[in-house]
């Protein structure tokens, strides 16, 4: 057992490095800090992409003829490593390039292919993906966006929900109900669409946390041809079932303070009894968090143990997100607590940590939630993992169109 | 980056399975715990000595195999698996491990080899009552080599030969040797939560005793056996637990209950997914142990503190809610899971309870942040 690189990889990380070391230096020398979701971070972000994508070291793991790395796993494991470290790295292509585009290979004649799949690895173009909806959202399948087909085209009305980025996305993958006399997972087909189309519509959803990073968006006779269709018509379910398991390896990695910004925290703050730190109760929660917190980070090992060893990764990686979001939710409000009264100040100027706790209080909830709820995310574990059957299925052999609905 | 068993640790880790499969099933250790006069089950602690499990980390010129660190945490993985109803920790974890680190040249040349031939069971006897033991109030004393004085609870103190005791000499506290049958030795065999693990009371009246380590070191060598030894448990604490997944899955996908099994409630799903979520996470951190005893690394305080604290709770977790899916058959004697909730706590207690781990975690990650 050890930490260290087999001597491939280490010499891939070495040049990694080297690349990193000149190529993010004249990155940052050219756009300087930026606020994100601007213009300006948007287009260092693709300028970024660009610029790793004729290096090989975007889509690592795709052939190097599509505009891929042509490299391993655990080769793009390494980069993402050191991408980070060196303090680089955009978000706005990660569903893009690890759902959306890997569906479009899976399902889409090669011309298809030919047109999206390189514009997208250079980030010229970004991909979302549309599949929940007001009613369709732990149940993804009892969507409602209908597409009714008209010659040799098809036209779709409905709405979507939570998407992500969709108002500076170029185009998106889109499951729609094309049969509602059959049952809801049998009448599902699945497109791609331009989402700059007039008939594409996107809104700012106001979360409760203040911020407006997901979208609802709205088809209003949207017309597709039927070459945009992905997969058969009426196996939109298959499709959707490829897109998510690429989910389950594009998500990952866990956002804000963790026990080390605590801890200072805790040091700094005079308690009912002394220091913070000293008090026996928040020292116990300190240990949980920092034992679930490394265990989540040496899980990632074993996963990339597996990677290393050329082997399939086993399902531990599965446990990552209901630990991180539910510490995240916690150790947010122990230390809005421990500020005591101060604690309900926001202001950044103001709040310990620039706000970082109070921030993390009000984006936990979320977290929680997107990607597969904490309830989802046990029931994939006990179904896929543990191999316990499925819950019973009420609507599995009725019409859609019969089926009971609430709000 | 090559962070899990290798092929030839999961070989010896398979090879352990099958060997206690053989050799001890359910029937071993509930003759153990179903007749008062036992304690340990002979006929598997010389299956064990045979397999070369006793010496499989000393050194082969004190006649053990020479074997490394995460050779032995694969063996205890499955030892904990097994509820195996031996003195394996105490001999292994803690008397062995012990003098190897501690020891000296006489010492190991002494005892090493008989603990390899299965002739001598150690025990560890630290604990003067209820409560934490420390410097203030450590009551033992050895005065020109003779120790006197009363420990309770001393785990396998019952079988054991060897003790390794901690005791103040001439105000200064250290950690001795002391031959348990030997004179000025007296012990009493005390009713446990765990029958399967003996426990005594051993009352010192002039024993001839031997220091371990230094002089006024006897807290920092205790705490550095437990480092090791609480890499060790944590092992044993994961088989359990792991087990204890496995048999509340087993039940729940052959009881029926208001016509369905009952794997397929969400309420019973949910718990057996909590089960592996805190069973990985003790997995990952007890890797990290092994990593850490392994290579002798400075990590191994927090690494060890982290895989116990881990450990302890994936096991207790798992034991307790095992029960709870089996129902009330869970409850009776003849259903085996009361052997796992028994066999939780005893690991979770015999060295330091988990409040311990977690208050030597945070001061450790305290000395790291100031230095």
């Amino acid at each position: 057992m050890d930490f260290n690189d087999s001597t491939e990889e280490a010499a891939y990380r070495e040049k990694a490095r080297a690349w990193l070391a000149e190529n993010a230096a004249a990155h940052r020398a050219k756009w300087g800090e930026l606020k994100p979701n601007t213009p300006e971070h948007m287009a260092a972000a693709k300028e970024w992409q660009a610029t790793k994508a004729s290096a090989g070291y975007a889509c690592i793991t795709w052939p190097a003829a599509i505009g891929g790395g042509g490299g391993t796993p655990i080769q793009s494991v390494i980069f993402g490593q050191e991408e980070t470290k060196a303090g680089l790295g955009y978000g706005y292509f990660t569903i893009g390039l690890g759902m959306c585009v890997p569906t479009v290979m899976a399902f889409s004649d090669g011309e298809t292919k030919k047109r999206f799949v390189s514009p997208a690895v250079r980030g010229e173009e970004i991909w979302c993906q549309l599949f929940s909806e007001p009613a369709g959202g732990s149940d993804v399948a009892a969507l409602r966006t209908r597409a009714v087909k008209d010659g040799d085209e098809w036209v779709i009305n409905g709405q979507k929900v939570w998407t992500t980025g969709a108002h500076y996305c170029d185009y998106g993958i889109l499951l729609t109900r094309t049969d509602p006399d059959v049952p809801k997972h049998k009448g599902l087909t699945m497109f791609w669409i331009d989402m700059k189309d007039p008939a594409v519509e996107c809104r700012p959803i106001h979360q409760m946390s203040g911020g407006r990073e997901f979208n609802e968006v709205y088809f209003t006779d949207l017309r597709v041809k039927d070459s945009q269709r992905l997969g058969e018509v009426g196996d939109g379910w298959k499709v959707a079932l490829v897109t998510l398991m690429n989910e389950r390896l594009a998500v990952g990695g866990s956002a804000g303070p963790n026990y080390r910004e605590i801890m200072k925290l805790a040091r700094e703050l005079a308690g009912p009894t002394g220091p913070s730190l000293k008090d026996q109760s928040f020292r116990e929660k300190l240990a949980d968090w920092y034992v679930q917190s490394e265990g989540l980070k040496f899980t990632r090992f074993r996963t990339m143990t597996a990677l290393s060893r050329g082997q399939t990764p086993g399902p531990e990686s599965s446990i990552g997100k209901i630990i991180s979001a539910n510490q995240l939710q916690e150790l947010a409000n122990t230390a809005v607590e421990m500020e005591d009264q101060y604690g309900i100040l926001s202001d950044p100027e103001v709040a310990p940590a620039e706000a970082a706790f109070q921030q993390s209080l009000m984006w936990a909830p979320g977290l929680r939630i997107a990607g597969g709820t904490d309830e989802i995310l046990k029931n994939i574990i006990a179904e896929r993992v543990l191999g316990l059957p499925g819950d019973v299925r009420v609507d599995k052999d009725v019409a859609f169109k019969d089926m009971p609905t609430g709000r | 980056m090559d962070f899990d068993y290798s092929d030839d640790q999961k070989f010896l880790k398979e090879e352990a399975r099958k060997f206690l499969a053989a050799h001890c099933d359910v029937g071993v250790v509930r003759g153990v715990l179903d007749n008062a006069d036992r304690s340990f089950d002979q006929k598997l602690w010389k299956g064990v000595t045979e397999q070369g499990w006793l010496g499989a980390c000393i050194p082969e010129e004190h006649g053990g195999l020479g074997l490394g660190r995460v050779e032995l945490c694969a063996i205890a993985e499955e030892l904990g698996r097994a509820v195996a109803p031996i003195p394996f920790a105490s001999t292994v974890y803690v008397l062995a491990e012990g003098l190897m680190a501690y020891g000296s040249d006489a010492q190991k040349a002494s005892i090493l080899p008989r603990i390899a031939a299965g002739e001598v069971i150690g025990c560890l006897a630290t604990s003067e009552g209820p409560g934490v033991v420390g410097p203030a109030t450590l009551q033992c004393r050895v005065e020109g080599g003779k120790l006197s004085g009363t420990k309770i609870p001393v785990t396998d103190g019952d079988v054991a030969d060897i003790a390794l005791v901690l005791a103040s000499e001439g105000g200064r506290p250290g950690l001795f040797l002391v031959d348990l049958k030997g004179a000025g030795v007296s012990r009493e065999t005390l009713k446990s939560l765990e029958p399967t693990r003996g426990v005594a009371k051993i009352a010192f009246d002039g024993a001839p005793a031997e220091r371990v380590g230094d002089a006024g070191a006897g807290f920092e060598v205790v705490q550095g056996i437990l480092d090791r030894a609480a890499v060790l448990l944590a092992f044993e604490q994961l088989g359990g637990a792991d087990r204890c997944l496995e048999m509340a899955k087993e039940y729940a996908l052959g009881r029926y209950a208001f016509g369905r099994v009952i794997a397929g409630y969400q309420a019973i799903k949910h718990k057996l997914a909590d089960m592996y979520v805190k069973n990985e996470v003790a997995r990952s951190n007890a890797y990290y142990g092994a990593w850490a005893l392994n290579d002798g690394a400075p990590e191994l305080p927090v690494a060890a503190s982290a895989a116990r604290i881990a450990a302890s709770e994936a096991f207790w977790f798992a034991s307790k809610e095992n029960i709870q899916v089996h129902g009330g058959m869970g409850f009776t004697w003849d259903v085996d899971c009361h052997l796992y909730y028994r066999r939780s706590r005893q690991l979770s207690l015999v060295a330091g309870a988990p409040k311990v781990w977690k208050e030597r975690l945070v001061a450790e990650l305290e000395k790291k942040n100031a230095a």
